[in-house]
């Protein structure tokens, strides 16, 4: 009997095995956080201390100041007046309707994000740009990151490191760092062959390729790539609130757990308004800076 | 500049047995290449693409070398070669004696920053720089400071009559200008050697020949030394000093432009060859007679005596002062009975207007159907170098094999 149950169902493993495996490998990572945790927690404590004065730094200061900050940023960026309405008015509402220090905290945390995922995705992009090998290697890691459910990789962290904001960034860059990586080695690619072979037969070295030519050219792509991380990072603001990240996430979660619908919409616009004005701003900024690359052809 | 007075029979640059194949595993194909199996065998059996077979040349210092060949001739690898763009399977490549392919990467950057430079097909211009960034480009690679390279990059500009379009972007611009551009980029560098692959090729007629005059232009002023790749023969018989002709890898002829319009050495070649209006891509030069009745007595009967001795019944009459014109025997023969010792002239000769060597074929059909008299070829120097007949002419414009010609 037993050699023909495999036809009927499927041949799997004892299950006492299955205990023993899964056993063996949660001792074997406690151990290994109870031996390194702390040594790994001090290596990001330069991180949270950027994290806390940056967070500081928005609450404490006034709020118009606040505001007045952000909408200079956006009228740098975008040299739009009808954005920078947009984005006094939005930022006052939420104000007006309570959840200042939340969205501040949230800001915090996306940008220190978004600055995270650019300085460790594009140098990434650079090299699988480069080769086919890195490539081949990093393109599967970056499906698993965007598809593995966050709290899947976040029982690791949060064994590592416990809760608080470190395991929150962690998570938001581990989701919203592939856009960022992938457009980066995409935009590289795709610069014109020739416009390369130009730059290689006039004596250009490596760096003054890539410094001169490629990431120039590679800039809007790029951006559409820094856009997108930016969205995927607001869109993680609920998840990492989970695991104690402070901000617009936490009265969402709480809203959920005690069916509050008012409260749940209003920070969910706060978010939304977050996103657009991230978005409205970078893509005016790229596309100000790259305008002599599009049409404007005359003969 | 003492390298302008070095003899021309050193060659600039020297190419020997170069093989290029394409594919995983090159080295492993070379055999069946050096053997002599086709292409098309190489591929089905090996999945390698021949790309350049056994190409030996020399190019000469000041020339104008044009490489043609269709598409897939592998005249796009050839060029790419010289300044090593691409990296030859087998093969030398010496440029003034130094051995290109043993040069580090950091001594191949200085070669390509100060010995060649490059015009491509599609321009190859930097996008996001303005036209004066574009043309300094090659001096910003090699360190030198700004306000050198802008007055040098503006010097350029000038040149190529693109004076008020520094602070516009290549996308502002047309075709012929971006190419202006891409030229004085390639100039800015002072390079000797210029690559140009295609560089007209993307162009209207129009302002394709417009730019071939400015090329021929700038070239009488510069002496560069010019490698030229097109598709076009026109174009190379135009240019060149110099053509080699490829076909699927292997230089299948190589010479001067006359030389491989009047005498192609393959059915390939012929076939190329036969749609080219020779009249307007041969000179004088190289279709006239060398070898012409002349006259130089200085009495009518000397010259009488001389007349005698040649197959025509007519001479073109030469003194000290060049050509004079041409005298008939019937003519001297009249004159002779009564005044033997009197000077060949007035109206004993006859002014025939002579053409230039260098003129092409279709400046001088007119002329020659207005002459009875084969027309007389003189010189800078008024000297006769020989005479272009009606029947010279007919020969070689409605033989369009070319094979009896000359």
């Amino acid at each position: 009997m037993a050699e023909e149950s495999w036809l009927t169902e499927f041949p799997k493993m004892d299950r006492a095995d299955l205990v023993a495996i899964r056993k063996y490998l949660d001792a074997a990572y406690r151990d290994f956080s109870r031996e390194y945790g702390d040594t790994i927690e001090s290596l990001f404590d330069p991180l949270l201390t950027m994290l806390i004065w940056f967070e500081k730094l928005l609450l404490n200061s006034p709020w118009w100041a606040v505001l007045i900050g952000i909408a200079g940023l956006c009228y740098l960026a975008s040299r739009s007046w009808k954005l920078v309405a947009g984005v006094v008015i939005s930022m006052l509402a939420i104000g007006y309707f309570g959840m200042w220090d939340n969205t501040m905290r949230t800001l915090s945390i996306i940008t220190v994000c978004t600055l995270l995922s650019i300085a460790i995705g594009i140098p990434i992009g650079i090299a699988m740009a480069r080769s086919d090998k890195v490539r081949a290697f990093v393109t599967p890691m970056l499906d698993i990151m965007q598809t593995m459910p966050a709290f899947v990789y976040l029982i690791p962290v949060v064994m590592l490191l416990g809760i608080g904001r470190i395991p929150g960034v962690i998570a938001v860059v581990v989701y919203a760092i592939p856009p960022v990586i992938r457009l980066t080695n995409l935009g590289i690619r795709l610069v014109d062959k020739e416009v390369l072979e130009a730059a290689t037969a006039f004596g250009a070295s490596p760096s003054q390729r890539l410094y001169g030519v490629q990431l120039p050219l590679a800039m809007p792509t790029i951006m559409a790539g820094i856009n997108q991380t930016i969205m995927m990072a607001l869109a993680m603001v609920v998840v990492a609130s989970m695991i104690g990240v402070k901000g617009l996430g936490q009265p969402v979660l709480k809203s959920i757990t005690n069916q509050y619908f008012t409260l749940g919409l209003l920070n969910g616009l706060a978010i939304v308004a977050l996103a657009i004005i991230f978005d409205r701003a970078s893509q005016a900024y790229a596309k100000r800076t790259q305008k002599h690359l599009g049409g404007d052809h005359h003969v | 500049m003492s390298d302008a007075k070095r003899g021309t029979d050193t060659p600039l640059i020297k190419i020997t047995q170069l093989y290029k194949v394409f594919g995983k595993n090159p080295d492993k194909v070379m055999p069946a290449v050096r053997e002599g199996q086709s292409k098309d065998k190489i591929l089905a059996d090996t999945g390698h693409t021949v790309g350049l077979k056994d190409i030996n040349l020399e190019i000469h210092k000041g020339e104008i070398y044009v490489i043609m060949g269709l598409s897939g001739s592998g005249k796009s690898t050839m060029i790419r070669h010289f300044n090593r763009l691409i990296d030859p399977t087998e093969g030398q490549i010496l440029v003034e004696g130094t051995d290109v392919m043993k040069l580090s990467e950091k001594e191949l950057q200085e070669f390509r920053r100060h010995k060649m430079s490059m015009v491509f097909q599609r321009f190859g211009l930097m996008p996001h720089y303005t036209v004066l960034e574009n043309v300094a480009y090659g001096l910003k690679i090699q360190g030198i400071e700004k306000a050198q390279r802008r007055e040098k990059a503006l010097y350029w500009l000038e040149t190529v009559g693109l004076k008020g379009y520094e602070e516009q972007y290549p996308s502002q611009l047309s075709g012929g200008q971006q190419q202006r551009v891409g030229l004085a980029r390639a100039l800015c560098t002072d390079a000797e050697i210029l690559l140009m692959d295609e560089a007209f090729s993307a162009l209207d007629p129009l302002i394709r020949s417009e730019m071939q005059d400015q090329l021929i232009e700038l070239q009488e002023k510069l002496h560069k030394t010019i490698i030229f790749i097109t598709h076009d023969l026109d174009e190379a018989l135009r240019l060149g000093d110099r053509i080699a002709i490829l076909k699927d890898g292997e230089l299948v002829q190589e010479g001067e432009p006359a030389d491989i319009l009047l005498h192609p050495a393959t059915d390939y070649v012929e076939a190329f060859v036969k749609d080219v209006n020779r009249a307007r891509a041969l000179t004088v030069e190289t279709v006239m007679k060398p070898r012409v009745c002349r006259i130089d007595a200085a009495t009518i009967g000397e010259a009488l005596a001389q007349m005698k001795k040649l197959p025509e019944d007519f001479a073109y009459y030469v003194n000290d002062d060049g050509y004079q014109g041409v005298v008939e025997q019937e003519a001297l023969e009249e004159a002779a009975l009564n005044h033997a010792d009197q000077q060949l002239e007035g109206d004993l000769v006859q002014d025939v207007p002579g053409i230039s060597p260098d003129s092409l074929l279709e400046e001088v059909i007119p002329d020659t159907l207005d002459t009875e008299y084969p027309l007389p070829v003189i010189d800078k120097e008024g000297d006769l170098q020989g005479a272009l007949s009606r029947s010279n002419l007919a020969e070689v414009l409605g033989d369009s094999s070319g094979k009896s010609a000359a």
